[in-house]
């Protein structure tokens, strides 16, 4: 793929990042340069305490950066006054968390209505399109019911599909398959691959797992607060 | 996301089950006892509600009701002669024992009516004529004398007995609100009255008035202490001074407002604590709620409507609960409750600020919240 011939969904330039004060700060983000594209699922790879967690929050726009400016979409995130960020996070982007985070007391699909009813969606409407998109994850017939009833899998496809209902055009998944067996991460995996491939839309995924490693079209290595390294991956699933 | 809010305080149901226990306790005792203590000060004012006059004269050094401080007989005539008074009688109130046919004494209160009006009669009769009352040695009791003085098997209406050496029968039994003392109330007529207790040089007790109608019945009552130099006060006046003597000369204000004050804070600590529970074992989720798009304004509003509604719901079922243990207890009025919409409304106020305490602690949490915990 020809990134020049692509629109950079993030744009992220000098971005530092310290926590604590004094002989205890310690700067998790060393000057961080990098491009995602629309169109592309790019991996975040990197050594546990390498800053991938903390870079990610700072994309999403949920974690203040000390320097720097992040565009996403074309809107310098940086710059939008709080409340002004948390509707453009709603509006424009997805989260899938490695804990999968649905509300145990909701259904699977009150779960994935949530970021509809955010929005201001009504009730009926946001519920009908939350059953879209659970048939669409292969869970249509579990609708109704809650998260304790159902397997880490499944729980992380109605994740998924809570992340889709608003249709981002970022989507942002931290360790999306550690909580999971196998088979079930290969299938996640396929399922953002899936929305990695729309061309109006972009996924980052942040990952330990190298069997999934292959469903990447970028890989993003972050060591020590800095990106050592990206690399593209091909199509067999080689680097 | 009213729909979500409901949906995650109802879904844990074992955490909505200690708040609502808590706040229902906290109501119910703080209506239970408030009911009591209300009850109990009706009660000190029985023996001025059970008149119901608008005016009562009295010596001008009167502390209470029950406290009798004989004032010279030309009041009455003294009282109607200050402008703006319809009419005024005199009302004779003491204590002496009644002794009865098998020789058993009882401590009564011995109310003397003005015979041509017999004004100041109890409203209610539950057996026989009060109008009987005009017949030679005729009396009338209350029902609680009837049950002091041994229950209706003993006493009922043709009764004689002894009041000081001189006889006293039976000729009606009224309904009346029970006294603080709940010592037994004797009517007859002033001047009867008079011929039953000893010879002193002051026998008048009170003097009861109207105010004409069109006049206030405050401005008369200024008037009549202006003019007679003896004490006046409206029904409720009178009723709030010995209700105020009763709180400020006996422990029952600091014994009930104690418990009441310890209901509040039970139910403010029960509450408080397991809302913030609540919100911290939640804290995940509504930090993913927060990285969806969800103001802190948003989760403000849920936190709100969680504690209002599980407050509103301990708020009724804590006034069921006393609301039924009055009627067990307190039914036929041998208990003080008074259960007023006053006291109920006060309780609201005080649940209310439960609730919002309770929330505001949870929502001060989210609000400092940052969405990057659903990353760690």
């Amino acid at each position: 793929m020809d990134h020049h011939s692509q629109s950079a969904a993030v744009r992220a330039r000098g971005i530092v990042k310290s926590f604590g004060t004094g002989d205890t700060q310690v700067t998790v983000l060393k000057g961080i340069d990098l491009d995602i594209y629309l169109g592309e699922l790019l991996l975040l790879v990197g050594e546990s305490g390498g800053g991938k967690t903390t870079l990610l929050s700072a994309i999403a726009g949920i974690l203040d950066i000390d320097a720097g400016d992040i565009d996403v979409l074309g809107v310098p995130l940086s710059a939008l006054p709080a409340g002004r960020r948390t509707q453009f996070r709603g509006q424009t982007m997805g989260f899938i968390y490695q804990q999968f985070n649905l509300l145990p007391a909701l259904t699977a699909a009150e779960n994935v209505a949530v970021p509809l009813l955010i929005q201001g969606v009504g009730r009926a409407e946001a519920l009908r399109r939350a059953r879209i998109l659970l048939d669409r994850v292969g869970l249509g017939e579990r609708a109704e019911f809650l998260p304790k009833n159902l397997s880490g899998g499944q729980q992380q496809r109605v994740a998924i599909a809570r992340a889709l209902v608003n249709e981002p055009r970022l989507l942002i998944c931290d360790e999306p398959t550690a909580a999971l067996d196998g088979p079930n991460g290969q299938k996640i995996m396929e399922l953002l691959r899936d929305v990695g491939r729309s061309p109006d839309r972009c996924v980052i995924v942040v990952t330990h797992d190298s069997r999934i490693f292959h469903f990447g079209d970028r890989m993003a290595n972050l060591t020590d607060g800095r990106i050592v390294g990206i690399e593209r991956i091909g199509q067999e699933g080689t680097v | 996301m009213n729909y979500v809010a409901l949906k995650m305080l109802f879904g844990d149901r074992a955490k909505y089950l200690m708040l609502l226990c808590g706040l229902t306790f906290a109501v119910m005792l703080i209506v239970q006892q408030g009911s009591i203590f209300w009850g109990l000060m009706m009660w000190s004012q029985a023996n001025i509600s059970n008149l119901n006059v608008p005016i009562w004269v009295t010596d001008p050094g009167i502390a209470q009701v029950d406290e009798v401080k004989p004032i010279a007989s030309t009041g009455v005539d003294r009282v109607r002669s200050v402008d703006g008074v319809e009419w005024a009688v005199p009302l004779y109130k003491g204590l002496l024992r009644a002794r009865l046919a098998d020789g058993d004494y009882h401590q009564i209160t011995l109310t003397g009516l003005e015979s041509a009006t017999l004004i100041g009669r109890p409203a209610q009769i539950l057996e026989g004529r009060f109008e009987d009352i005009l017949q030679p040695d005729a009396v009338v009791l209350d029902q609680w004398a009837v049950e002091r003085m041994g229950g209706p098997a003993v006493v009922k209406v043709g009764t004689i007995f002894e009041l000081n050496d001189k006889l006293a029968r039976v000729v009606a039994i009224a309904k009346t609100q029970k006294s603080f003392t709940n010592i037994p109330v004797v009517y007859t007529t002033y001047e009867r009255a008079m011929r039953y207790v000893p010879r002193e040089r002051r026998t008048l007790s009170y003097v009861l008035a109207k105010a004409k109608d069109g006049v206030r019945v405050e401005d008369v009552v200024q008037r009549i202490r202006t003019q007679t130099g003896l004490g006046a006060f409206t029904e409720e006046e009178f009723g709030w001074k010995t209700i105020m003597w009763v709180l400020k000369n006996t422990g029952i204000g600091i014994n009930f407002g104690t418990t009441i004050l310890l209901g509040f804070i039970v139910g403010m600590a029960i509450a408080g604590q397991t809302f913030y529970l609540f919100t911290v074992e939640n804290l995940r989720q509504f930090g993913a709620l927060k990285a969806m798009g969800a103001s802190t304004f948003t989760l403000a509003r849920m936190i709100l409507l969680q504690a209002f509604t599980v407050g509103l719901t301990g708020y009724g079922v804590g006034i069921g609960l006393a609301t039924v243990f009055g009627f067990l207890t307190a039914s036929g009025g041998n208990l003080p409750f008074a259960e007023t919409w006053q006291l109920l409304l006060m309780v609201l106020v005080a649940l209310l600020a439960i609730c919002t305490f309770s929330a505001l602690i949870s929502i001060i949490k989210l609000a400092r919240l940052e969405p990057a915990i659903v990353f760690r």
